[in-house]
């Protein structure tokens, strides 16, 4: 038989969170970190300074992504010089070398600028999954505190230690409030 | 080093007056919430009505050729240059104050990076239409882009005005990202108390459907730290680029190695003189009194007294240089500055520029308003005339007989007050429908932000609110 949209279940996305201040999420993040989950997330108006080590994460790889853009523009706008100079229209101006590499600094240095930027924001973005257009939390009225003076932890359902009841609980111990299932 | 007050992490720092984070976004999101008011109706007609002015003034000279000008041999840049150079040197407080003094961790910076990064890109959309317009042939204009093409020719890249377009290219492109993504969280905090649909249709699309996670931030602070250390160098090589413009060539008064930090320290110069000329009123109209305090005021008036400084001995140096080089031509050039026919063009870059900021010695200056208004504006005056002293210093080359004078036309002074048009224009729109200031970061450096608020057993944060 043909499935309705009634027949569907609501899939359980995980069990949201507010705490008041920096400090209360920051000592719960610690606490959930230690219980061992790992699919789970701080939400927070700024970035919280250190809850990256209350959460237990590693080191953010936005580095690589800079460096390798950052040689891509600098070798790459070098070589766009050094290839017209030399191959596409060697050309000699005012007596010069072909190849007077110091004059090709600037056109090298800010092409790595330029790479780098992009790779920055797009690397940003990729890295954490974003632009998206939906996100189960957004389903939660309460959630949009977030962006205002709301803190929050949601621990996600497909974490293996995910249980409804023991998480729940977890999150009221740690002193949560306004404790919600959110559905996907 | 001196500790500041601000530095001590018990006592309330002067950033901002208010323990409260939603206090915090009520104050930066409710002007753009609001209706406009009448004034800014007003403000945006008027700006509106100098960038039609600028859009007809270009499109005169697109229709007749740059002989519209007041430019003529030998003076071939006039004064598009001088309002290229000024607009773009305005743009530079902002990545510095966004780059250069988050690496240096200056927190007070959060209450006007915003700002000073909107107002950056602004004044690069101005000061990139003159170069652009100048070339005379506009319908070649990609000609200064390596874009393959049938001909087999290419740009001469041993050129600065070439390292130019790239330069100028780059620190717009990068401006604006470095501003969109800082963007980013508050266009969400905009999101999530949108009221109307449209509203929130809108903000949700720019704000790309941030979620504060804490995974997140982390690669957001490390992309936002990349950006500002490479912003750095970016803001210092523009700059000097735009002074190659100058120095590479071999006429007497600009052909001098001073010129790239020379070039710089003016550009920070007269970008923060903007910068607090438009805070100045925008903390008087939109009443952000809590956030922008006489503290970043007073180390902004700091910023302008060491630069000004700084420009000031520039001017004596060259003047210096010029004697101690024993050499006629370029003695020459700079008693003609000072004592030729614009002698009142140097001396009011130099009572506008050195004497004007000196005034910041004194405390009781740099904490009144309606005089550090004066100055910044002063400051700004004086920074135009030294593009133009600069500039015309080509009114007497080497050749006697082909010395003349150089006056502007009419479209020159319209085109340049148009200008006025597109920045404000962009401005007042930026500052009505976008967070002025960085609600996250002005958040984050509140005492309350920290995990470990209230831990130690001094005083607790909020007992010093006297600050200044």
């Amino acid at each position: 038989m043909e499935k309705t949209i009634s027949d569907v279940k609501p899939k359980v996305f995980g069990v949201l969170a507010q705490f008041a201040t920096p400090k209360d999420v920051y000592h719960a993040a610690e606490k959930v970190r230690d219980k061992g989950y790992k699919k789970w997330d701080v939400h927070s108006p700024f970035p919280i300074h250190g809850i990256d080590g209350a959460m237990g994460l590693g080191d953010s790889r936005m580095g690589w992504i800079a460096l390798f853009m950052a040689m891509a523009g600098c070798f790459g706008g070098f070589g766009l010089q050094y290839w017209i100079n030399m191959f596409a229209q060697p050309v000699v101006i005012g007596g010069k070398p072909l190849n007077p590499y110091p004059a090709f600094v600037p056109v090298s240095f800010e092409p790595g600028i330029l790479f780098t930027a992009f790779g920055c924001i797009i690397g940003m973005l990729v890295l954490n999954g974003l632009p998206r257009w939906y996100h189960a939390l957004f389903t939660s009225q309460n959630f949009k505190k977030f962006s205002d003076n709301g803190f929050f932890i949601c621990i996600e359902a497909r974490d293996p230690r995910f249980k409804l009841d023991e998480t729940r609980k977890l999150l009221e111990d740690i002193g949560g409030r306004n404790i919600e299932v959110v559905e996907d | 080093m001196i500790l500041h007050r601000d530095d001590d992490p018990t006592r309330r720092p002067t950033l901002v007056e208010t323990g409260d984070f939603h206090e915090v976004t009520d104050i930066i999101t409710i002007p753009a919430e609001t209706k406009p008011t009448s004034t800014w109706v007003i403000l945006l007609l008027m700006s509106l009505s100098l960038l039609s002015v600028m859009i007809g003034m270009i499109g005169y000279l697109f229709w007749e050729g740059t002989g519209v000008w007041g430019v003529n041999i030998p003076v071939g840049w006039g004064w598009a240059i001088v309002n290229f150079v000024w607009w773009i040197g305005i743009g530079h407080a902002g990545t510095l104050i966004s780059a250069i003094l988050f690496l240096f961790r200056q927190r007070w910076r959060t209450a006007i990076n915003r700002f000073s990064e909107a107002m950056t890109i602004f004044a690069v959309m101005c000061a990139g239409i003159f170069p652009g317009i100048h070339v005379g042939r506009i319908w070649v204009i990609y000609w200064v882009f390596p874009i393959p093409n049938s001909m087999g020719v290419w740009p001469n890249f041993r050129s600065p005005l070439l390292w130019d377009v790239f330069a100028v290219s780059t620190y717009f492109t990068v401006s604006l990202l470095f501003w969109y993504m800082g963007l980013i969280p508050d266009l969400a905090t905009f999101r999530d108390r949108a009221t109307t649909k449209v509203r929130g249709f809108v903000l949700a699309i720019f704000a790309l459907g941030w979620r504060g996670s804490a995974r997140h931030w982390q690669n957001y602070e490390r992309a936002y730290l990349i950006l500002a250390a490479i912003s750095t160098p970016l803001v210092l090589s523009v700059h000097s680029i735009v002074s190659f413009d100058f120095a590479v060539s071999k006429v007497p008064g600009w052909h001098t190695t001073i010129f790239p930090p020379y070039f710089v320290a003016g550009a920070v110069f007269s970008g923060f003189a903007l910068v607090e000329t438009l805070l100045l009123i925008a903390r008087q109209v939109f009443g952000l009194h809590k956030v922008v305090r006489m503290h970043h005021l007073d180390n902004m008036n700091k910023f302008m007294l060491l630069t000004g400084s700084l420009v000031g001995y520039a001017y004596g140096m060259e003047l210096f240089i010029a004697w101690y080089s024993g050499n006629m031509y370029e003695r020459f050039a700079f008693y003609n500055r000072a004592l030729g026919e614009f002698w009142w063009s140097y001396w009011i870059m130099v009572s506008c520029n050195v004497i004007a900021p000196q005034l910041f010695w004194f405390k009781k200056i740099r904490f009144n308003i309606p005089i550090m208004f004066i100055i910044t504006i002063l400051i700004n005056i004086g920074m135009w005339f030294e593009r133009f002293v600069i500039v015309i210093t080509l009114h007497a080359d080497f050749l006697p007989s082909s010395w003349g004078y150089y006056r502007p036309t009419w479209v020159d002074i319209w085109t340049y007050i148009g200008t006025f048009g597109l920045f404000g224009t962009f401005f007042l729109l930026f500052l009505k429908y976008l967070p002025q200031l960085a609600i996250a970061e002005v958040k984050g450096v509140m005492p309350e932000a920290s995990p470990h608020f209230g831990d130690d057993h001094h005083a607790p944060a909020g007992a010093s609110a006297k600050g200044h």
